[in-house]
């Protein structure tokens, strides 16, 4: 493993104290890998870790050869035999921090903790690969304390202080030198295209999927992560609006639905006024990009289905920013399709009898009146004993059914699965569309924070004249998810309230991630070009940007060399005016020597300078006494002497 | 391609002083400043940068800006620590330089007096004719370093150039300073290794002269209880007060009177090796000697000091 390129002069053994500042960097390490790695896989690290930690502690020695082999073996079997190759992002990561737990198995010399240390600051920043929020960020870039808190404990001949002291430079250093990084952030040019593939996420994120069975939501609803950010041009819509749709879901076999049209132009929509905002969606690892009911054309790299669902170019694996317009109040699709009816109309055979017959026989009782048939079933939801629970009973075969009959008990997406069976058992065009609705209003920062508990399942039926109509069973059922929120319909939905304080203080704290997020994720070519245009820097090419920099740079340059050449001003102030004198005088030719007294010294200078002999007498008086004759020199002498050392100029004796 | 590497070299040397092994001597103190302190990356700092390099591409590809961040963050540190290591040697002063005494042949200890200035300057290496030694000076501190000169010949040495240099605080650069004090040490003679003892002209009247009792050591002046049988009455006739026989103290070495004219039939090193030797052995036992060269005459005495000086007389002859 050690690449001996070169032949390596007989280093000296490690000390203790890097050791231990490498461990601890490489536990850093580990931890900030933790939430992405297998936990057992952590855990196997650590132990090993720590094994070797004990084991150097009590007898140093490297570790022998065939262990690190073998080791090296069993490592990359768990990562091959865990994710079936050891190409990618998390293969990768599992790699980097095995490896590393391996050179430390190795490291007995200065060279090999160097390596370790170097190994480390590149391993922590493939921690950020995963997640790049801000408290990861800060997580990870104080990892890198003990990193460099490691390459400085193997200087020689440093002073010595305690374990938490030694992280302290190198916390100052990176403070130091923050300036300068965010110098760097701004001005440095941004690819305009990937050199090569991005990575790929293999690991399913939680979040909205693509289909929906009953039940499904249930973990999601609980998950407090933000899914997106969104500030509004104006004001928000009221929360009864907030619906934003992701998937529409037209196909149904019995208990999931899922996917609709892919392609095919968008429905025609006409609308009254548009609300204009922007979105600030967290990865998801899919394509799919919600948008308020109803978005009226897709952003770019997006494109827009039939159903208005939007889709992005590429999968969404790191924060998105995009700009939509949107209407609240519209008709979509005044005409539909005899193929679009049909399958807006299709129930699998053989599935929920009794909920088919229930429509049929509303649609016998209504006649036409298609409206009063929805009627008829949000009443139903609202009358006929349902509740709302994130823990609903077990459903059999045919869950519509038994939802409807049996356990009368669900959350949103009993209830619009539910809801589009009837209607479409009724003859009414019906489709399930899943989305995020709600949000916490961020009064601060005037955005609106969606997070994935937000989710939500709600219906459209298509009603002749108007369109497709939304329809939320879930609201006539708990009025206060819609009205609310889902932390207060959770609230009492699940068995343990989450403290209302708690909350409120997450939700405002958000608005730190919402600035990262858009200052720090979302800083990208077009951002720098907003920045730089204020200054009347309209080109922002590759050279401009390097250009700027290298000014940037220069100015830390020669802000850092003040620094580093600054002298501490002598305490002694009798001492820096003789220094004045000296340097004055060495003008004039008189050059103090080597060990040379100063009534010496001023005696040849009263030579040298005839004219000023008197002068230069008392200043040699003053000094002598200020000097010799007082512990404590009087504060008037010193003051004295500092002003005729002042006013001294030599005048050259022109012979 | 070697001649091509060693005309630079030659070029820097007589251009560069400053950087290069051939700076001219200078007197003491000795203060490195901004004008004479190099830097350059060090093997792991090129290497680090090339880990900062892949760092960048990585992020920049993945369009991850909490990584460049990081990548950024990581680089100007690894930058500023640059400075550091600069202000690690800049106002270094070499106030003193203190040499030991060894013999042409043996390593001689030289203490080097290092002085701080406003700032503390650590872990600083003094490099001197292949070996190191890692020292730290506090803020307007004081901090002696220990070296070995290897000697080879007697008389004045001069010091060699000593190269200060620092890695602090990462070990990513490497900043250096040549000094060459205007300084020399002296290196006493090598006594030659087996020869004859030095042959003492009136050998034996010195002895009867000791029983005559003439201006002997061995005798003092009365004090009162000194016992009566011990008073020599012979000498106490020929003086004012009585002189007792002193019983206590040490037998009385004979005295050498080492000569340089009574070696006349050697070549001038070898008489100065053989008067080493005798220098030496008389050390050894405590013996008195007296030290006669044509640069310098020494009067008779006995101890270390007295050790020092003539060897040192030795050393400088011509």
């Amino acid at each position: 493993m050690r690449l001996s390129l070169f032949r390596h002069r007989h280093q000296a053994p490690l000390e203790r104290r890097p050791f231990d500042l490498l461990c601890i960097t490489v536990t850093v390490v580990l931890g900030v890998h933790a939430p992405h790695l297998p936990a057992w896989f952590t855990l196997a690290l650590a132990v090993m870790l720590g094994l070797r930690w004990w084991q150097r502690r009590q007898r140093p020695g490297r570790a022998p050869t065939y262990l690190k082999l073998s080791l090296l073996a069993l490592l990359t079997a768990a990562v091959i035999s865990h994710y079936s190759t050891i190409f990618g992002r998390e293969p990768g990561a599992a790699l980097v921090a095995g490896l590393l737990v391996l050179k430390v198995f190795e490291t007995e010399t200065p060279r090999d903790a160097r390596v370790g240390a170097a190994f480390s600051c590149f391993a922590l920043m493939t921690a950020l690969l995963f997640d790049q929020g801000m408290v990861a960020t800060v997580l990870v870039a104080l990892g890198l304390l003990p990193a460099l808190a490691t390459l400085r404990a193997l200087q020689p001949a440093r002073p010595a202080s305690s374990l938490p002291r030694e992280l302290l430079p190198a916390l100052k250093l990176l403070a130091a030198s923050l300036p300068m990084a965010l110098l760097a952030f701004i001005f440095v040019p941004r690819l305009s295209s990937p050199l090569w593939g991005a990575p790929n996420s293999t690991q399913g994120r939680t979040g909205l999927s693509a289909d929906m069975s009953p039940g499904d939501f249930a973990e999601l609803l609980l998950d407090d992560r933000p899914a997106m950010r969104v500030s509004f041009v104006g004001a928000p819509p009221p929360n009864q609006q907030r619906y934003f749709r992701a998937y529409v879901l037209s196909n149904y076999d019995g208990r999931t639905w899922n996917g609709s049209e892919r392609n095919g132009t968008p429905g025609a929509v006409e609308h009254g006024p548009i609300t204009q905002y922007t979105v600030t969606l967290e990865a998801t690892g899919q394509r799919v990009l919600p948008a308020l009911d109803v978005p009226l054309e897709a952003p770019t790299q997006a494109s827009m289905s039939a159903d208005r669902e939007m889709r992005a170019d590429r999968p969404v694996n790191d924060p998105l920013v995009y700009s939509l317009r949107s209407a609240s109040s519209y008709r979509l699709q005044g005409q539909l399709s005899e193929r679009e009816r049909r399958r807006a109309l299709q129930l699998p055979p053989g599935f929920d009898p009794q909920a088919r017959a229930l429509g049929q026989r509303w649609r016998a009782q209504y006649g036409a009146n298609e409206a009063a048939i929805a009627q008829a079933a949000m009443t139903l939801f609202h009358d006929g004993g349902f509740s709302y629970t994130l823990a609903p009973a077990p459903l059999g075969r045919n869950t519509v059914d038994d939802f409807l009959f049996g356990t009368h008990e669900g959350f949103c997406e009993h209830y619009a699965s539910s809801f589009v069976v009837l209607m479409r058992a009724a003859g009414i065009p019906a489709r399930v569309v899943t989305g995020y609705q709600g949000g916490y209003w961020n009064s601060m920062g005037n955005y609106l924070l969606v997070r994935q508990a937000d989710a939500h399942a709600w219906s459209e039926v298509w009603l002749p004249e108007r369109g497709w109509v939304r329809m939320d069973p879930t609201a006539a059922v708990r009025p206060e998810r819609v009205s609310q929120g889902s932390a207060a319909a959770n609230a009492k939905a699940t068995d343990w309230p989450p403290n209302q304080w708690w909350l409120s203080w997450r939700n405002r704290w958000d608005i730190v991630n919402q600035w990262w997020n858009q200052g720090v994720i979302g800083f990208d070519t077009m951002r720098q070009r907003g920045l730089l245009t204020p200054f009347g820097v309209n080109d922002t090419s590759v050279g401009m940007l390097g250009l700027l920099l290298a000014i940037g740079g220069s100015l830390f340059a020669v802000g850092g060399l003040l620094w580093a050449m600054w002298q501490r001003p002598e305490a002694d102030r009798a001492h820096t005016s003789m220094r004045m004198l000296e340097k004055r005088l060495a003008s004039a030719g008189v050059i103090r020597r080597h060990s040379e007294g100063p009534q010496h010294y001023f005696s040849r200078a009263a030579r040298a300078l005839p004219s000023q002999r008197e002068q230069l007498e008392h200043l040699m008086r003053t000094y002598l006494e200020l000097r010799y004759a007082h512990d404590e020199p009087p504060a008037d002498l010193l003051k004295n002497f500092r002003q005729a050392a002042r006013d001294f100029r030599p005048r050259r004796v022109v012979k | 391609m070697l001649a091509a590497i060693r005309r630079v070299q030659t070029w820097a040397e007589r251009r560069l002083p400053a950087l290069t092994r051939y700076k001219r001597t200078e007197p003491l103190p000795i203060v490195l400043h901004r004008r004479r302190v190099y830097i350059v990356p060090t093997a792991f700092g090129a290497a680090f940068t090339v880990l900062l390099l892949i760092m960048l591409v990585g992020a920049l590809n993945y369009t991850n800006n909490a990584a460049l961040m990081l990548t950024c963050l990581l680089g100007s540190a690894t930058s500023a620590s640059m400075l550091i290591a600069f202000r690690s040697l800049d106002g270094l002063k070499l106030t003193g330089i203190r040499q030991g005494q060894a013999i042409a042949g043996e390593p001689m200890a030289i203490t080097l007096v290092f002085s701080g200035s406003g700032h503390a300057h650590l872990s600083v290496h003094a490099d001197m004719n292949d070996q190191a030694e890692a020292f730290t000076v506090e803020a307007h501190g004081e901090t002696l370093v220990s070296l070995q000169l290897d000697t080879h010949r007697r008389g004045w040495r001069p010091m060699p150039r000593i190269k200060l240099w620092s890695n602090w605080p990462l070990g990513l650069f490497h900043a250096w300073s040549w000094i060459h004090p205007d300084q020399s040490v002296l290196v006493w003679p090598h006594p030659e290794t087996g020869g004859p003892p030095p042959v003492m002209p009136g050998d034996a009247s010195q002895q009867q002269r000791l029983h005559q009792g003439e201006d002997i050591a061995a005798l003092r002046a009365y004090r009162a209880g000194d016992p009566q049988r011990h008073i020599a009455w012979k000498h106490s006739a020929r003086h004012d007060n009585l002189l007792v026989k002193d019983f206590e103290q040490p037998e009385a070495q004979e005295e050498w009177h080492l000569d340089w004219r009574q070696l006349a039939q050697l070549s001038p090193e070898s008489r100065i090796e053989r008067l080493a030797r005798w220098l030496g052995e008389a050390e050894t036992v405590g013996r008195p000697t007296s030290l006669w060269l044509p640069t310098e005459d020494i009067s008779l005495g006995h101890g270390r000091s007295h050790y020092s000086h003539c060897m040192n007389a030795l050393a400088r002859m011509p």
